[in-house]
C-alpha cells in the first residue's frame, strides 16, 4: 500500500551514468521519495535531520532511542556487515529502522532480511558517512506524529496520479515507458558495439537491477499490482482489480526478459538474433506498458 | 507470477542464499501474497557474473601491482569494490590526485598521515598496505 501511495513504481534508463562502466537502469523512484510522498499523503508528521559530525549523528539517534522511537536513517549497504557479501557493494541510498540498543549493539530491521539483525556502533557510522555518490551524512527520521484518522482512498488516488504522470509524461527520453524503448533500441545495438564481455555484463546489470534490488520480483511490477489489488479492495472500484491482473501479466513479460536475458548471457552468445529478440520482447513490454498507464489515468473515481 | 511459479533456486555464492527474498505471487483465486525465495537461477547467474568480472579484473591488478606497474593503492580500491571517484570522495582529494598515488614511485613517497587515511578506509594495517605485492 505504502508503495503504491507514495507513487513508487518507476522506469529509468541512463545510458551515460556509468556504475562500474555499466550504464543504469532503475524500476524504482529515487531513494526517500516514498517515504516523504507517503508521509506526506496521510497527513504523517515526521522529524528529519542530517548532520556535519558523526559523533552528533550517533548522539542523536541514541537520544531517540532512548525514548523508544525506532528511527530511519539512508545508509551505505557496503557496511553492512550482517548481509552476506554477494550483496554488499557501495550503494548509499539504502533504508533501514534501528529500533533498539542491546550490549552496545544496535537492533536493526532491514527490509532485505526477514529476520532482524545488529550492528556494532563503528560499522553503522561507516554506513551512516558513506562517501560516494549520493552521501547519506547521517541522515535519519522518525516519526512525530500521527493523525487520529487516516483517508487512505486519497492517498490511493493521488499516489496512482502522480504515477501516471512519471511513467508517461517525462518529456526526455530516459524516464518512464519511454525508456523501455530506448533500453530496447540500445539493446539491439549492443552485439555491433560492445565486445561480447561488456555486451553480457550490460545485460547482467539489467537482470540484478530488475530481480536482485527490492521487493517483489519482476522489477518491482508484482508489488505495484499487488497495491492495485489492495487499492481495489480498500475502494470497491473493480477497474483497479482488472488493471492489478493486467499489470501482474507485465510483470510475468519482465520475469520471461530476464529469464532470456540471462539465457543469453549464459550462452556467452553475442549473435545479433539473440539480441534483436530480447530487443522485441522489451519493446512489446514498453507498448503494454503505455497502455496500461493510459488506462491507469482513466480510471474513474 | 503464480505461487508454483515462485523459483527456490539455491545459490551458496558469497552467501547469497542466506538472505531469503520477498516476492509477490498470486493464488489459485488470484489475490496476491508474499512468499520467501531462495533465489532465482536468472538473478544468481547475474550476480556471479558480476562478481566474477571484478575478481578477474581484480586479480589483473594483482598482477600488475608484482609487476612494478601500479602501486597498492589500486589494488585495495578495486578489492574494497570502490571506484575511483569514490574512493576520491573518502580521501578529501581530487581524482587525478588518487591517479597519481597509483604510481609506485609516487606511492613509496607518499607521507605517513596519508597512508594512515588510505589504512583506514581499506580497514587494513600499514604494513599489509606497504607489503602488498612484494
Amino acid at each position: 500500500m505504502a508503495f503504491g501511495i507514495g507513487a513508487g513504481i518507476f522506469f529509468g534508463h541512463l545510458p551515460f551514468v556509468k556504475v562500474s562502466g555499466i550504464p543504469g537502469t532503475t524500476f524504482r523512484i529515487w531513494p526517500g521519495y516514498i517515504f516523504k510522498r507517503v508521509t506526506q499523503r496521510l497527513g504523517i508528521k515526521i522529524h528529519t535531520e542530517k548532520f556535519d559530525s558523526e559523533a552528533k549523528a550517533m548522539e542523536a539517534l541514541d537520544t531517540a532511542l532512548s525514548q523508544n522511537i525506532p528511527v530511519g536513517m539512508i545508509t551505505g549497504v557496503y557496511y553492512l556487515d550482517y548481509l552476506p557479501e554477494a550483496f554488499r557493494f557501495h550503494f548509499n541510498a539504502h533504508n533501514l529502522v534501528i529500533y533498539g540498543k542491546e550490549n552496545d549493539r544496535y537492533l536493526v530491521s532491514d527490509p532485505v532480511l526477514e529476520a532482524t539483525a545488529t550492528i556494532g556502533p563503528e560499522a553503522l557510522v561507516r554506513a551512516r558517512f558513506a562517501r560516494g555518490m549520493p552521501e547519506p551524512k547521517g541522515k535519519m527520521y522518525y516519526i512525530k506524529e500521527v493523525p487520529g484518522s487516516i483517508d487512505l482512498a486519497k492517498g490511493i488516488k493521488d499516489g496512482i496520479k502522480q504515477t501516471c504522470f512519471f511513467m508517461s509524461s517525462p518529456p526526455v527520453p530516459w524516464f518512464g515507458v519511454n525508456a523501455i524503448h530506448l533500453l530496447a533500441k540500445k539493446i539491439e545495438q549492443y552485439p555491433k558495439k560492445l565486445t561480447p564481455r561488456q555486451c553480457t555484463l550490460y545485460l547482467g546489470n539489467i537482470i540484478r537491477m530488475q530481480e536482485e534490488i527490492g521487493t517483489g520480483g519482476g522489477g518491482f511490477r508484482f508489488l505495484y499490482a499487488a497495491f492495485l489489488q489492495e487499492a481495489a479492495q480498500h475502494t470497491g472500484n473493480n477497474e483497479l482489480g482488472t488493471l492489478s491482473e493486467r499489470y501482474t501479466a507485465i510483470g510475468d513479460q519482465w520475469r520471461h526478459f530476464a529469464y532470456s536475458a540471462a539465457r543469453i548471457c549464459k550462452a556467452r552468445n553475442s549473435d545479433l538474433v539473440s539480441y534483436t529478440e530480447l530487443s522485441k520482447l522489451l519493446h512489446d513490454i514498453g507498448d503494454k506498458e503505455k497502455q496500461f498507464f493510459k488506462d491507469l489515468k482513466k480510471v474513474s473515481w | 507470477m503464480k505461487l508454483n511459479e515462485v523459483p527456490q533456486d539455491k545459490e551458496e555464492f558469497k552467501g547469497k542464499s542466506n538472505v531469503h527474498k520477498l516476492l509477490y505471487a498470486t493464488g489459485d483465486d488470484g489475490s496476491y501474497t508474499s512468499v520467501n525465495s531462495e533465489g532465482w537461477e536468472a538473478e544468481n547467474l547475474a550476480t556471479t557474473q558480476a562478481w566474477e568480472a571484478v575478481l578477474e579484473e581484480l586479480k589483473e591488478t594483482e598482477a600488475k601491482v608484482k609487476r612494478g606497474e601500479l602501486s597498492p593503492i589500486a589494488y585495495f580500491m578495486q578489492k574494497n569494490l570502490m571506484e575511483l571517484s569514490v574512493l576520491a570522495r573518502y580521501m578529501g582529494k581530487w581524482k587525478w590526485q588518487i591517479k597519481r598515488h597509483f604510481k609506485p614511485e609516487v606511492f613509496r613517497k607518499l607521507d605517513d598521515k596519508t597512508l594512515a587515511k588510505y589504512c583506514r578506509i581499506f580497514g587494513i594495517t600499514l604494513s599489509e598496505l606497504q607489503d602488498f605485492g612484494r
